[in-house]
Formats: C-alpha cells, sequence, structure tokens
C-alpha cells in the first residue's frame, strides 16, 4: 500500500526539473569540454591514490583508529562538486578524505591529520574522521551516522537567513538515510525552503548489511516525497552524468529548495580498514571494479573521443603520485602535536 | 630495491596476528591489489592485498606462525633480476613508527592471568571458581546470553550487525545459527528507533538484550533509555516493569578520537532506575550478564572493547551467576584502597605491584556494579586502609570518583587519614594524537603517584 501511495504522489510534487522522482540516463550525448575531462580524471585520480595510500600507512601503523576509505565511489564528489562555488557549503560523515580533497584542501593537511601530526587540519587532534575547512566551506568530517545531515539543514538555513545564495550539500550512506533525524531535516528542509541537497552515497551496504536489508520502500531517493522533496537516482559510477546532474540540482536547490539525490555507486574495500567483508563475494566486487569502475570509465572515454593522450594520462598519472608521495612524506616528518595542545580548543575565551 | 612486505595492522587494536596462509609462493609474480595472504586477528580472517608489484622473492614467516607482530617483514618483493640475500632481511621485526607503539602500549599483555590470589567474594561465588576454563571477554559475554536465551524463550538479541555479520566486535558469534533471525535480529542504524522498540517489547513482557555498537551511539537512544525505560515503572505507580538490559563497548578504544571514545559510567549511573554494571574479568562478564538478563530492571551493561580478547578463568558452573551490587576485592592489602572498574582494573592491579615494591600495601577493589554501589564493601576497606583512590577512565568532574569521595565524606570521614584522590581521563574530548591520546587516558604511573601522594611519600 505504502508503494502505491508513494507512486503516485512522485508525479508531480514540488516542481522539480523534470517534476517528479526519476532515474536519470547518463551524460555521455552532452558536448564534452576537454579541460573539465582531465580535471575530473585527475581529481578522481588524486583521490584513489590518496586512499591507497592511506591504506598502506595504517597497514603500517602510522595512521591509527579507523580509517574509511573512498575507493570505488570518487565519481559522486568529484561530480557534485564541480557544480559548487565559493557560497556553497559541504558536510560529510567518516568516510570523508575524498570530499577534503574534492573541495580543494590539502593532501598534505589531510595526510598529516590521518597519521596525528601537528601539520595536520585539526592539528592532529580529530584524525581520520574528523576534518574541517572553514576557508572551503568543507563543515567535516563526522562519526557519528546521520548526525551530518541535520546539520548540513543548518548550513542550508544559515545561507537561506544570510541569503547570500549558498547551496549546502550534506553528504551521507545508505545505511544512515534511516536514521530519524534525516528525516526530521526532509520536513524542515521542506518546510523552510532550504537550499539544500542530501546526498545519498549508496555504496550497497552500510557496514556488513546490503540496502535492502536495512531499507523498507524502494529507491532511497523517494525518502523525500512525503514532505514533497522531490529526488531521482543518479548513476554515480560516471562521474560526467553526476557533473551534470549535479549542475541542474545545485541550481534548483539555489532557487527553490531541498532535492535528494541517490548516488548508485560502490566501495571496493571493506568498511573500515579492520572489516574482512565476508558479505559479499570478491566477484562481485572484481566485477564493479572491470566493468564500472569511474576513472577507467573515464580514461577510455577520454581516449576514444581524442581528448588526451595515453601519454597525456600518464603524465597526470605521474603528478598525482608526486602529490600524494610528497603527502606521505610531510605526514610522518610532520611532529606530533605539543602536550599543551591537549587542553586547547575546548572553549573560546569570552 | 626489493621490497619489503611488513605485517599489516588490520583493526585498531590490533598488536599480532597469526599468519593464517600464504596464497603465493616464492617465485610468484604479483600486481598490486593481488591476495597474498591470510591473517588471522582475535576478531576475524582478512585478506592482505599487495600493495606493490614484483616477484615474491623470499617468505621469512611460515603460514601457521601465531603472534606475528605488527610491522614485521613477512615476505619480500624484488624487481626483475634482483636476488634476495636472506641474511639482510632475517631480521624479523622492523621498529613500528613511535605512535603506533604507544598506542600498543594501552593493550599490552594479551593474557591477563584470571584473578590474582587472594581475591576476595562471597563464599558461593568463590567456590564456584574451583572448577574453571579459560575463556576470553568475548566468548564469555556470548555464552551469558546464549546460555539465558537457551533458559528463557522471551530473552532475544536486537542491535547493529549482531546476527549475519556475528557481531561488530564479533560478541554475538554463532547466536544467529543457534537462535535464528527471529530472536537474533539486525537492525538498521537506527538507535533511538529500536532502543524505543525494545523498551516498549520489555514493557509487555518480553526479555530484550539490545546491542549498541558501541555506546556512543546510545546518545541516539539516550531519551528512550532514560525517559521510557528509567522512569516508567516509577510513573505507572510500580505497573510498567522494564526487563531490558542495554550493553556494548564502552569507554576508549584506541585512536578513534572524540565522538568514539568517552566513558559512561558516569551518565547512567546519575539516573534513578537504571542499574549499572561494568565488569573487567572474563567471569565476571559471564556471571553478571546473566544477572544482568535475569533481573526485572533496566540494566545499562559496559563492557570493553579492549578486555574483549583478554583471556581469564570462568567457572565452568552451569548457572554460575555473579549478584549485581556487590564489589570484588581483587588484591587485598592494608595501606590504601584502589577502586577501579573495566579496564581500569588491570592499571590499578599494576599500581599495586608497583606500590608493593615500595612498601605501599594496597588494596583493589573491582567496583563492578556502579549502580547501586557496593557502599559497606568500600568503607570495610577503608576503614582499614584509612585512605582511598579512584580510577576512572571517565572525566573527573561529576564523575565516579566524585561520588566516591562523597560517599566516603558521609560514611567513613573518621576514618579518613587523607584526603580521597581521583585518578581519571582528562577534562577535554579524546584527542587522536598517539601522544595526546595517551595524556588524556589514566596511567598506570598517575594511579601509582595519587597512592604516593596520599601516603605522603
Ligand atoms: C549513530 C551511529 N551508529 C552506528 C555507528 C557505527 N557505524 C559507523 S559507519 C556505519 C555504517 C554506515 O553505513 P552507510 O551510511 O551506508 O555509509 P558507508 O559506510 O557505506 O559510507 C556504522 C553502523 C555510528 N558511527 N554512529
Ligand atoms: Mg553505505
Amino acid at each position: 500500500m505504502a508503494r502505491a501511495v508513494s507512486k503516485r504522489s512522485s508525479v508531480g510534487t514540488t516542481k522539480a526539473p523534470a517534476g517528479k522522482t526519476r532515474e536519470s540516463k547518463t551524460a555521455l550525448g552532452t558536448k564534452l569540454d576537454p579541460k573539465m575531462l582531465q580535471h575530473f580524471y585527475r581529481e578522481m585520480l588524486l583521490i584513489r591514490r590518496f586512499e591507497e595510500r592511506a591504506g598502506q600507512m595504517y597497514g603500517m601503523g602510522l595512521i591509527g583508529g579507523f580509517c574509511h576509505l573512498y575507493i570505488g565511489q570518487e565519481a559522486v564528489v568529484v561530480g557534485m562538486q564541480s557544480a559548487l562555488d565559493e557560497r556553497d557549503s559541504v558536510i560529510t560523515g567518516y568516510r570523508d578524505h575524498g570530499h577534503m580533497l574534492a573541495c580543494g584542501m590539502e593532501s598534505r593537511g589531510v595526510m598529516a591529520e590521518l597519521t596525528g601530526r601537528r601539520g595536520g587540519y585539526s592539528r592532529g587532534k580529530g584524525g581520520s574522521m574528523h576534518m574541517f575547512s572553514r576557508e572551503k566551506r568543507f563543515f567535516g568530517g563526522h562519526g557519528i551516522v546521520g548526525g551530518q545531515v541535520s546539520l548540513g539543514g543548518g548550513l542550508a538555513f544559515a545561507s537561506k537567513y544570510r541569503g547570500d545564495g549558498g547551496v549546502a550539500l550534506a553528504y551521507f550512506g545508505d545505511g544512515a538515510s534511516n536514521q530519524g533525524q534525516v528525516a526530521e531535516t526532509m520536513n524542515m528542509a521542506a518546510l523552510w525552503k532550504l537550499p539544500l541537497i542530501f546526498v545519498i552515497e549508496n555504496n550497497k551496504y552500510g557496514m556488513g548489511t546490503a540496502v535492502n536489508r536495512s531499507s523498507a520502500g524502494e529507491g532511497l531517493f523517494k525518502r523525500g516525497e512525503a514532505y514533497g522533496i522531490p529526488g531521482e537516482k543518479v548513476d554515480g559510477m560516471n562521474v560526467l552524468t553526476v557533473a551534470e546532474k549535479a549542475k541542474e540540482i545545485v541550481a534548483y536547490a539555489r532557487e527553490k529548495g531541498p532535492y535528494v539525490l541517490e548516488m548508485e555507486t560502490y566501495r571496493y574495500r571493506g568498511h573500515s580498514m579492520s572489516d574482512p567483508a565476508k558479505y559479499r563475494s570478491r566477484d562481485e566486487v572484481s566485477k564493479m571494479r572491470e566493468e564500472r569502475d569511474p576513472i577507467e570509465t573515464l580514461r577510455e572515454l577520454i581516449i576514444k573521443r581524442k581528448i588526451a593522450s595515453a601519454d597525456d594520462l600518464k603524465a597526470i598519472d605521474a603528478d598525482v603520485r608526486a602529490i600524494v608521495a610528497d603527502a606521505a612524506e610531510f605526514a610522518q616528518e610532520s611532529p606530533e602535536p605539543d602536550p599543551s595542545e591537549l587542553y586547547t580548543d575546548i572553549l573560546i575565551e569570552a | 630495491m626489493p621490497t619489503e612486505i611488513l605485517m599489516p595492522a588490520l583493526s585498531p587494536t590490533m598488536t599480532e596476528g597469526k599468519l593464517a596462509k600464504w596464497l603465493v609462493k616464492e617465485g610468484d609474480d604479483v600486481r598490486a591489489g593481488d591476495l597474498i595472504a591470510e591473517i588471522e586477528t582475535d576478531k576475524a580472517t582478512m585478506e592482505v592485498e599487495a600493495v606493490d608489484e614484483g616477484t615474491v622473492g623470499k617468505i621469512f614467516i611460515a603460514e601457521g606462525t601465531e603472534g606475528v607482530s605488527v610491522n614485521s617483514v613477512i615476505a619480500v618483493l624484488v624487481g626483475e633480476g634482483e636476488v634476495v640475500s636472506s641474511s639482510s632481511h632475517a631480521k624479523q621485526t622492523k621498529k613500528a613508527n613511535p605512535p603506533a607503539e604507544e598506542i600498543s602500549g594501552a593493550v599490552q599483555s594479551k593474557v591477563i592471568v584470571s584473578e590474582p590470589d587472594g581475591a576476595e567474594m562471597n563464599a558461593e561465588e568463590a567456590s564456584a571458581y574451583s572448577s574453571t576454563v579459560s575463556m576470553t571477554v568475548r566468548e564469555a559475554l556470548r555464552d551469558a546470553m546464549a546460555e539465558e536465551m537457551r533458559s528463557n524463550s522471551n530473552v532475544f538479541l536486537m542491535g547493529e550487525e549482531v546476527a549475519e555479520y556475528q557481531g561488530a566486535y564479533k560478541v554475538s558469534q554463532g547466536l544467529l545459527e543457534e537462535f535464528g533471525a527471529r530472536r537474533v535480529i539486525d537492525t538498521p542504524i537506527t538507535e533511538h528507533g529500536f532502543a524505543g522498540i525494545g523498551v516498549g517489547a520489555a514493557m509487555d513482557g518480553l526479555r530484550p538484550i539490545v546491542e549498541f555498537m558501541t555506546f556512543n551511539f546510545a546518545m541516539q537512544a539516550i531519551d528512550q533509555i532514560i525517559n521510557s525505560a528509567a522512569k516508567t515503572l516509577y510513573m505507572s505507580g510500580g505497573q510498567m516493569g522494564c526487563p531490558i538490559v542495554f550493553r556494548g563497548p564502552n569507554g576508549a578504544a584506541a585512536r578513534v578520537a572524540a565522538q568514539h571514545s568517552q566513558c559512561y559510567a558516569s551518565w547512567y549511573a546519575h539516573c534513578p532506575g537504571l542499574i549499572v554494571v561494568a565488569p573487567y574479568s572474563a567471569g565476571d562478564a559471564k556471571g553478571l550478564l546473566k544477572s544482568a538478563i535475569r533481573n526485572p530492571n533496566p540494566v545499562i551493561f559496559l563492557e570493553n572493547e579492549i578486555l574483549y580478547g583478554q583471556t581469564f578463568e570462568v567457572p565452568t558452573a552451569d548457572d554460575f551467576t555473579v549478584p549485581i551490587g556487590k564489589a570484588k576485592v581483587l588484591r587485598p592489602g592494608k595501606d590504601i584502597t584502589i577502586t577501579a572498574f573495566s579496564l581500569m582494573c588491570r592499571d590499578a592491579l599494576a599500581a599495586a605491584e608497583i606500590l608493593a615494591a615500595e612498601g605501599i600495601d594496597a588494596e583493589v577493589i573491582d567496583l563492578r556494579t556502579i549502580r547501586p554501589l557496593d557502599t559497606d564493601a568500600i568503607v570495610k576497606s577503608v576503614k582499614k586502609t584509612n585512605r582511598l583512590v579512584s580510577v576512572e577512565e571517565g572525566w573527573p568532574y561529576a564523575g565516579i570518583g566524585a561520588e566516591l569521595a562523597a560517599t566516603m565524606m558521609d560514611k567513613a570521614f573518621d576514618w579518613l587519614d587523607a584526603p580521597v584522590k581521583r585518578v581519571s581521563g582528562k577534562d577535554v574530548p579524546m584527542p587522536y594524537a598517539a601522544n595526546l591520546e595517551k595524556l588524556a587516558l589514566p596511567q598506570v604511573e598517575d594511579i601509582v603517584s595519587a597512592a604516593k601522594s596520599i601516603c605522603y611519600r
């Protein structure tokens, strides 16, 4: 019954670009800006190599605690961020390294935070899950599943309050989409027409639980329907599709209010470093990697359309490797925080 | 240059593991991403991928080897035409980086040997220890749940990843298989909702065990725990009991930063209508969890991730239980009383050893239950030693130590020869950096110096 109702209400809810929740098509039809494509390639590769290195450094004991890698999901954040400008704000959970790099934060500072050193974005006090940049309007880096979504609502509220035209992007997982505060935030965002995009990164699993075992109803993109928030499902493994959609929806949110984007994506690695990932088959992972890898897909397109040569891409590759190597070195050489830092930053002196 | 393959750290608390299986042999070519070995930690078997490419030049650690420490060289990859001189790689361990070593300091002793001799318990409990078996805290908790589920069909377990994944920390291993999906229930990540569902079911006569993946996430649910579970009996004039256990790891793990490392003992202990238990040994974990499940009230059962893998002697007797509300003397002494609970008992015992070497005979008491507190046992000890140090991992402000200090003012003022001293976590959110984290947590030396300061030594 719930299903039937939701289908009907999905037609002509808020005046969304297409007027309803729907699935979008791939973007291969659009005209391709060579510079943009190389930029996407570079950004995604930077995240990939950065994360591989982080995984390696975790294994060496240089990074402690949890370390949630973003490998496989690169197209989502790179595509989304391409539509933002300096008014806009971004917030996410603990799987945040890629978001920070895509927001333009320095790989040195991110890596040094992973190693818990002075040169890190939180001066070593936050670690993998907790980094921030006021300058880049990146508001973290949060460890409590779902918590960032209502905070994202607050960012949208602030932009609307000030009238600065900013849009807020709240990224969260398929697992997080079930948290009560997500529904609460959707209600208020719709009531108050907040410029907020709910970006659900559906990577098929929340820890060891497949999305169909945690989430009732069909389609997380429909989660806003009860509040009149339009939504749609996007191929999150294709950076061009994501970028095109992002452009459209960011413009929509700026003018009209909240929107839900469900990104179909996949994480290649375990949930965190200590997850043996026995809940899915190796075949499932390698099939994804071989057939839908966002970086490989873009690489093939670039070569096929002769947008750049294999050598050009190799040069990007080398560049990226150098950046990551430099970040890793910096992160190991940066000293641990001064012991006096233990008692700083608890309250601001008034 | 040959590339060394090091034993990887596969979890925040891992210091060593078993090299279960090699998936490559000497002479094989590997590419980055290829599976090369299977490694067993106390939590799981993990597959390890190569991060570099090359030919497996030499394997240094044979499969089946246990206790291989993190960062030791397990094999070496060579490039084309390179050879390995086995002597240059024969050294088995490479020095871990300083931060990681400090962390492993937090989990140093792998096996905690049973109860120290002379632990004082009531006669019944003590006699149970005449026949024991070695078991980890993790296994003891699982067995306690399994036994209670066998004997009472109203007992069920729910929480995130408790069923198919066998528990995020593998505490519920095997329970789904034995009891089925009706009684071992995976929930979505919706703590507030499933805590409420548990409380409602308990009000109607079921006996839920609600697992929080860690107590940090129970803050999402704390409204249902306090406003519904703790208060409804009172508000209903005694009609609506709520026999429920909320359990999961509490306190700091290792390097997981402020939102994932916090001790909630004093938070819940503050609330009338709740029982709060925090065991240290596997025997107490088992005996107290069984008592908690049988108890007609809401019980907050605080476990500790670092203790899960520790081994203790556990009584074999069928219906061995430990009474709620009773402390245990872990080490008798006459000069000073040190109270602790959960993981801090380990440090209190270590401090007592150091103090003994300096001529101070400390009595160590494991509080075991935080609410109701076994005031009689503590007062009895203080009347003998005339001095008290309270140890806890949580924050000092309005903490368990503050409560103990006030209780001593009330009940043992005339016997005190020195002010009650508190050792606690520092009054700051938990930092991530290894050096700061160590500073934030109470250390054995802190207990030793607190004890000496009130012995005026
Ligand atoms: C409130 C809360 N409950 C549980 C956890 C433990 N936890 C961390 S990540 C996670 C899974 C989240 O899955 P999803 O939202 O799909 O994001 P993904 O990890 O796939 O990116 C869980 C259960 C937590 N951090 N916070
Ligand atoms: Mg997910």
